[in-house]
This record gives C-alpha cells, structure tokens and sequence, in this order.
C-alpha cells in the first residue's frame, strides 16, 4: 500500500490539491470555515430528501456535532490505556515519509533551536521553560509505529523521545485532570485526553529515524501518539499546557473529531 | 367497479390479503436504505481525500462538502446502520423468520431459478415466497452489510481492535475490504431497484406490508 497518494488525471498530484484546499481553508475566517456543512455541500442522489434543504440547516450540523461528542466518548471508554499500537521492523519504515500540513513544506516554520524554550502551564506544580538541551538530557525511548492520516492513508516512521508520561510527572503535572492542550509555532493547536497523554508509547518527539527531528516533521519537537490519527500530533510545539476546560483544537474546531483515536 | 371498491372499502369484514412484510422488516428496510445512502455518499467523499485505486467519485454524488462534514456525516450515520441491523438480525432470528423465508436453499434450487431469471420466465404470483436466487442475494446483501460494518470497525479502531485489524489483514487492507464490502453492496442496490422496477408489486409490499 502506497503512502503517497497517486498524481491525479489533473496533473496536480493529490497531496497537492489537499495543499491548496487546506491553504485556501486557511485564508477563510475561522466563522467562515464552521459553516462546513453549507459550502460546496453536494447530495447527489440524496435528492429525494428535499434537496439540499435538509443539510443546510443549523440543526443538522448540531445533531452531527453531538453525535461527533458523543463518539469521543465512545472512543475515550473504548480506549486500552495498556493496549499498545504495533511496531514494525526498521525495514518497513517508508520512505521518504509524507509531509503534512495545512500548508506547503517550504512554509514550515523556522524555529531557532538555540533560543527555543518549551513552555508549560495550568495545572502543572513546576511551571520553568524547558530548553532543548535539557529535555535532550531527559531518559529516551524509540519507536517504529503507523502514523495514520484522517485522509486514511497510513505511514510507518520512526521517532525517538521523552516518553510524555515520565515528562508529565517531571513537571508535577495534574493527571486527574481531563485534557492538555498543545500551542504550536506555526499557529496550530490541539488537545488530547489524560488517559491517552499518560499512555507509554505516547512520546514527546526530539528526533526521526535517529536524527533530530527535521522542520518538516515539527523541529524542534512533536508529541507522537501511535494511538491517535495523524492531526492529533502536534509539530513544532511551543507551549504545552493542563486543564480541565476543553481547549479543542485546529481542525477539531472545524469539525474533525476531537477524541481522533485509532 | 363498485364491487372492487367495496371489498377495499372493507378491509377489515373480508381478511385481504395476508402481510407479506411486518412491519419491522419494512421500517428496518428502510430505516437501511437512509443510512447505506448517507453511508455510501459520505463515504465516497472520504474516500476521495486519499483514493486507493486511480480514480474519484464524481464530487456531485458525494455527501459532507469537505473532508470533516463527509467523516462527521459517516461517523453518525454508522450507528444507524448497525444498531438498526442488529434490530433487523435479532428480530429476524427471534421470529423465525430467516428461517422460514430463506430456508432451504440448494444449489440446484440456485441454478433453476438463475436460468429461469435470465430467460424472463421466473414466476413472480406468489411475492410471500423468494425464489432461490433472492435467498442468495438478500443472504449476501445481509453478509456483506456485516462485513462493512466489521471492516469499517477495523479502520477506525485499528489500534484498539486487534483481532478486527489482524483478521482484515492489517490498516491499509481493511480500507481495502472496506471499499470492497461497499463495492458489493452497491452492485446489490442497482440489481435490486432494477427488479423492482420490472416487478413494482415488491416496491408496494415493502411499503404497506402486502
């Protein structure tokens, strides 16, 4: 199975279109975006429904919210805090691996490795930067495991870290509480459950495929979560954070599912 | 003409023609028909955003607009398919009803009734009977509504269902059977609404029961 998707008839290849779909997402305002269920909404042979009439409406886009809500749950009790995802032998590992973002590679941020300073807040007891160095000095684990796209196509990488749990207590972080939440260099954001955050091969990423992690990949640091799809890991975080106010995320906030679990 | 509307007119003093279709087995049918179209169509705008094979679903057959409105649209309508068939399962093994109406069904059955459709000669006067060609594709169309549901199960939950993802051959192939599984009941739905149209006395019974 190929990870990259096939150029399409078009010339453009898909990864391409998706590049200037998500571009072009960006551009809109955030309200703009929201209303995804009224723009280029097409029901072909659902026309017997009353046309398109039935999915316009704020109700329908309400309802497909709260059963999106109520999924998370579903997900969040169906989740194995002990269940590990697989790992592959270093021969299986494609590459090159995709780059994914909501924008091109050549826009991916820049972060000046030497001044960076991860920061962490809410309900943590030692709330001073991290600096790379440090965090480099911290015990590190590796792992060869699938990275699966919400699009549905699926790579397998190899990353090396701080494993998170073992951060998150370093920092006297609050783990009875129910998210921590993610702020990115390039103005992304996401959230994730505590029980996924404390899960063991959840890993605060420092390097891929056994060099330090490259700007395409989220320089100077991801949080990589095998059991979580593709935007639910974070790149080029800057800032990390504990809370029990549910702090949603990018694309979460346009719709995808929050919980994003695999 | 009075006569015909009379004995219409008195449903109840003169028993008509016994139901075919309980009630249950026509709300499920078509409780199914909405969630496959929104499955189907949402599905296909899903599977747009990263194809398997070298093509696209014309994006005006497609449900959800975008990639987030097609997995929101696909994610709800799941629970209707399979809490609505598992009613469908359960009430049709409580009842007897699978048995009844689907058994027994041989090979020889199979092949006289495939002969006998493709010469336009398959008797339809008694509707309260499949012939042996029918068992087979409601059978099927039931299989692989289960194999949908099963494979769709291994996609979403690949991690946390292992036996599921190991059975489908693993993420990217359960995508596969997924698309499969889909595949053939599309091929079932285009086959079934033809000999509806050519046999319209089964679109009634479906409605009113008989």
């Amino acid at each position: 199975m190929q990870a990259t998707p096939r150029p399409s008839v078009q010339g453009l290849s898909e990864r391409d279109r998706h590049e200037l779909l998500k571009e072009a997402r960006a551009v809109l305002a955030p309200p703009a975006r929201r209303l995804f269920l009224r723009h280029g909404m097409t029901l072909g042979g659902l026309a017997m429904l009353g046309g398109c009439s039935v999915t316009d409406s704020d109700e329908a886009e309400q309802l497909l919210m709260k059963v999106s809500r109520f999924n998370d749950r579903v997900q969040g009790w169906l989740f194995d805090p002990a269940r590990l995802a697989p790992t592959y032998a270093a021969d299986r590992i494609t590459r090159p691996f995709p780059f994914n973002a909501y924008y091109a590679e050549s826009e991916a941020p820049v972060v000046d490795g030497t001044t960076y300073r991860l920061q962490v807040g809410g309900r943590v007891a030692r709330k001073e930067p991290w600096s790379l160095a440090q965090l480099a000095a911290l015990p590190q684990e590796e792992q060869i495991t699938r990275h699966i796209c919400v699009e549905g196509w699926s790579a397998i990488g190899r990353w090396g870290g701080v494993p998170f749990a073992a951060f998150l207590q370093r920092i006297g972080a609050d783990t009875g509480a129910r998210y921590v939440g993610f702020k990115c260099a390039d103005d992304y954001f996401t959230s994730i459950d505590m029980p996924t955050a404390l899960h063991p091969q959840t890993l605060l990423v420092l390097s891929y495929d056994g060099q330090t992690l490259p700007r395409k990949y989220g320089f100077p640091m991801k949080l990589r979560m095998p059991t979580k799809l593709g935007y639910k890991n974070p790149k080029h975080i800057v800032e990390l954070y504990v809370t029990n106010d549910y702090p949603g995320g990018y694309w979460e906030d346009q719709g995808y599912n929050w919980f994003g679990g695999s | 003409m009075s006569q015909l509307a009379s004995t219409a007119a008195t449903p109840l003093a003169a028993p008509g023609p016994a139901t075919v279709q309980p009630a249950w087995v026509r709300a499920t049918h078509w409780l199914n028909v909405l969630a496959v179209l929104l499955l189907v169509a949402s599905g296909w705008r899903i599977y747009n955003a990263s194809p398997i094979f070298d093509f696209k679903f014309p994006r005006e057959l497609t449900l959800g607009g975008w990639l987030g409105g097609a997995l929101l649209w696909h994610f709800a309508a799941m629970w209707l398919l399979a809490l609505n068939g598992l009613v469908y399962l359960a009430a049709n093994i409580a009842s007897g009803r699978l048995r009844r109406r689907f058994w027994p069904l041989s090979p020889r059955a199979l092949l006289a009734d495939f002969v006998a459709a493709l010469r336009g000669r398959l008797a339809h006067d008694d509707l309260s009977q499949y012939n042996a060609v029918q068992k087979l594709a409601y059978l099927g169309a039931i299989a692989l509504l289960v194999l949908v549901v099963l494979s769709g199960l291994a996609v979403w939950k690949s991690v946390q269902l292992p036996l599921l993802r190991e059975l489908m051959g693993g993420f990217d192939n359960a995508r596969v059977v997924h698309f499969v599984a889909m595949s053939g009941i599309v091929a079932f739905v285009v086959v079934h609404v033809v000999m509806v149209a050519l046999v319209p006395r089964t679109l009634l019974l479906m409605i009113r029961g008989r």
